[in-house]
């Protein structure tokens, strides 16, 4: 095995080993971490325009098309979990990235990681939710691979959705578009999915059920821009949560954020999970909600749009951006106070202090 | 130190040991030791921190207390 | 939530802020003993409300912060042997030993699973025989009931597998010894809530007399916290030094007492060593001898722990409320939570990690 010192200088491991010698669960939080792995080794190396944009999805031209394509890769745990599975998740993640593009998903692929082992019967039910998932998005599956790997090294199922989609010529959706005064939408209550998860992994297990929030948002994002001509970033907060999501934004940008806590929807039983296990919701997964950053103008008819769909029911506007602290965002607090929301540092994970 | 949180106990099993509960939290259950608690009764609110019920929520005091809250708004409302 | 959402009223806590503003005459500093209350303070900007003439100082009261390096280290040599399942509070995970935390144990094969509760420990050990299952009790009086009737189950279930590693630590005595200490500048103290709704509030009296200073039983909602800095304040401006309870709802004088026997039948008071801090004596729980055969630190011979802080981390200072963490050299740049160089920058209670999370954020741009 070649030794880093074996490889001509330049290609040195760019993640100092004093720093880390292995990767860690929390270069897989979608926080800090996860950032700088991806800044230090990935777009390091394969630099260009697109994938410095670091965005959900790439846009590029085709002839006098516009298309989007984006990847995702799903290795949760538990494989069940209420209201959803690994396969739904897979599919509505990927369809969800390119809506965020602005993009109407068209074309899947999915590849299948399966560890020997994996009873027949699972698999099928997995099967069975991606193609339900698809016809629900509307979307087809059109290629794919499947490996199978040795006992113990694949637990259970790991599966990667990539997807294309027509983006609407008319979107300029980017999340360097953000712009002082755009109001931030959320389309439903936060903190769903990260709590349904919790809740069923082992000892944290609660008595009720809370079931995730994974949906396609392909129809609720056609809406939305339908009604607003300028929507100018679209973002679902996965990983890392409505937190991670503001900051990266917030980033690119080069603009504030203000976030007002008394704003934010959750629900009670979310919200009563979060103060048992000491988790800010902010930073919980979500994977049915989108953030839409819309110009004040267009901010409350877009609203109105977004409530009149199933998925956005519940829609508010959170925030805005603003001019100051650029690169940061705060959240003015229940009693009036202001403190900054930081991006995520490693795993959130259950406190007794 | 301590993160615990005030849940209204739905159910109390007394037959096993340690006793347990039912706590729901806005509507989260959880199941609670609520062995050193024999006063409680379902509807009571407790204070839980991992997994253990520490004391009883006096509604009483809990009034109490918003209630100074609100005298110190009048007070502070007449001397502005 | 009932019980919760009333205590963080805004128009409440904006007039409370009015009273202590209104009572305030002269400069004063108070400590917050909780971590939980040091949360909540910068959480909430609870500081920027105060008038300038009051001081808030954070003190030792994150159990997480203050285990002993040596502690951390014996974890982390008993997590990584092979026939170990090592369970811990989410808390622990990421405090930083000598070399490395028990997180990076998890990374490099070893088995370290997360409980919420302790009785979750012993559940895994009744379901996993054939290994040795260990449990790292850390925490207050608050906890300390909880981690004794893991180990009460586990002797009543004959659970050959189950063990304990404890580090507990008590919050009386450290009032005592920051007090006797000559570079103490606190004059009143929030005692922590929910360590009084075990131990009730008696211990606090003697103190109280001996150092002249308020001590008062203060809850953990912004409100909570604001009323209990309003009545120290006020027992201040008036030359009281008493004994107050702002946590009524929660804390009774005597404290709940099953789990007081509880606590006796399993524990014993011992000396106790706090990281930052140095030894303070009769100020932790070891096991009974008639528990010693659920004593992770008696089954586990793990050799020579050679301890080594990092030497930039001033901990020590910050725990005691001699400095604040924008006030350490390597805050925000060698120690950030990614790598924290200490405890108090790993736990959420952590004064440096509430400190670097929350910000000191002014207004108008300026951080």
């Amino acid at each position: 095995m070649k030794q880093i010192a074996d490889f001509p200088a330049g290609l040195a491991c760019p993640i100092p080993l004093t720093e880390y010698k292995n990767v860690l669960l929390a270069h897989g939080g979608g926080g800090k971490l996860t950032q700088q792995l991806i800044q230090k080794m990935f777009v390091s190396q394969f630099d260009n325009d697109m994938l410095g944009a670091l965005h959900d999805g790439a846009v590029f031209p085709v002839g006098n098309m516009k298309l989007a394509f984006s990847t995702d890769s799903y290795v949760i745990k538990p494989i069940f979990f209420p209201g959803g599975d690994i396969g739904a998740l897979a599919v509505n993640g990927t369809v969800n990235d390119l809506a965020m593009c602005g993009a109407k998903p068209l074309y899947l692929s999915s590849a299948f990681i399966i560890e020997e082992g994996l009873p027949m019967d699972l698999l099928w039910k997995i099967v069975l939710s991606m193609k339900t998932a698809a016809e629900a998005a509307g979307v087809s599956l059109v290629t794919g691979d499947t490996k199978v790997v040795d006992r113990g090294k694949g637990d259970g199922i790991f599966i990667n959705t990539s997807g294309i989609g027509a983006v609407d010529p008319a979107a300029e959706i980017d999340p360097k578009n953000a712009r002082p005064g755009d109001k931030i939408i959320v389309n439903g209550p936060i903190a769903v999915h990260g709590i349904a998860i919790m809740s069923v992994r082992e000892g944290l297990e609660f008595e009720t059920e809370i079931r995730s929030d994974t949906a396609p948002l392909n129809g609720l994002v056609e809406r939305i821009l339908k009604a607003g001509k300028d929507v100018h970033v679209l973002r679902d907060p996965t990983r890392g949560g409505v937190a991670s999501a503001v900051n990266e934004i917030a980033q690119s940008a080069r603009q504030g954020i203000q976030l007002n806590e008394e704003a934010i929807p959750i629900g009670e039983d979310v919200r009563g999970a979060c103060e048992i296990l000491g988790f800010d919701p902010l930073y919980v997964a979500n994977e049915g909600k989108l953030l839409a950053f819309v110009a004040p103008e267009s901010a409350d008819l877009v609203l109105n749009e977004m409530r009149s769909h199933p998925l956005g029911k519940y829609a508010a506007i959170i925030g805005e951006v603003v001019a100051d602290h650029p690169g940061i965002a705060v959240m003015k607090s229940r009693i009036g106070g202001t403190r900054v929301v930081d991006m995520l540092s490693g795993e959130q994970l259950p406190r007794i202090c | 130190m301590c993160l615990a949180i005030p849940g209204k106990v739905l159910e109390i099993d007394r037959n096993v040991s340690p006793v347990m509960g039912n706590v729901s939290f806005g509507g989260t259950q959880k199941r609670v030791c609520l062995e050193w608690l024999p006063e409680a009764r379902v509807g009571d609110y407790v204070i839980v921190h991992v997994g253990f019920a520490l004391s009883t929520v006096d509604e009483k005091e809990a009034l109490e207390t918003l209630k100074m809250f609100k005298e110190m708004e009048e007070l502070g409302g007449d001397e502005s | 939530m009932r019980f919760i959402d009333e205590y963080r009223d805004g128009e409440a806590a904006k007039k409370t802020a009015e009273m202590i503003r209104r009572v305030t005459t002269r400069p004063w500093t108070v400590m917050e003993i909780c971590g939980g209350q040091t949360h909540t303070i910068v959480k909430y900007g609870i500081e920027s409300l105060l008038p300038n003439a009051l001081t808030l100082v954070h003190g030792p009261g994150c159990p997480v912060c203050v285990t002993p390096l040596e502690i951390i280290d014996k974890a982390i040599a008993i997590a990584s042997r092979s026939d170990v399942l090592f369970t811990s509070f989410g808390d622990m995970l990421r405090v930083p030993g000598s070399s490395k935390d028990l997180l990076t144990v998890k990374a490099e094969g070893g088995k370290v699973r997360m409980v919420y509760s302790p009785l979750d420990a012993v559940k895994i050990a009744r379901e996993n025989p054939d290994m040795k299952v260990v449990f790292f009790g850390v925490g207050f009086e608050t906890t300390a009931p909880a981690n004794a009737m893991a180990v009460y189950q586990a002797k009543k279930l004959g659970l050959g597998n189950f063990s304990l590693l404890c580090s507990h630590v008590l919050v009386p005595p450290a009032i005592n010894a920051l007090l006797s200490s000559p570079a103490n500048r606190v004059q009143g103290f929030l005692a922590a809530g929910h360590v009084c709704t075990v131990m009730g509030y008696e211990e606090y009296f003697p103190l109280a007399e001996k150092f002249h200073v308020p001590i008062v039983v203060t809850g953990f909602e912004p409100l909570d916290v604001l009323q209990g800095i309003y009545m120290t304040v006020r027992q201040l401006e008036e030359g009281r030094s008493e004994v107050e309870n702002q946590y009524t709802r929660a804390v009774r004088r005597e404290g709940n007492v099953p789990a007081q026997n509880l606590l006796r039948e399993v524990f014993r008071v011992s000396d106790r060593a706090w990281r930052g801090i140095g030894e303070i004596p009769l100020s932790g729980y070891a096991l009974r001898d008639e528990y010693a055969e659920y004593d992770a630190e008696k089954i586990f011979d793990v050799g020579e722990i050679r301890t080594q802080e990092s030497p930039l981390c001033i901990a020590g200072m910050i725990l005691q409320g001699l400095r604040k963490p924008s006030e350490c050299g390597a805050f925000r740049t060698q120690c950030t939570p990614e790598h924290p160089l200490g405890a108090p920058m790993v736990s959420s209670e952590g004064a440096c990690a509430a400190y670097y999370h929350f910000g000191e954020y002014r207004g108008e741009g300026q951080l």
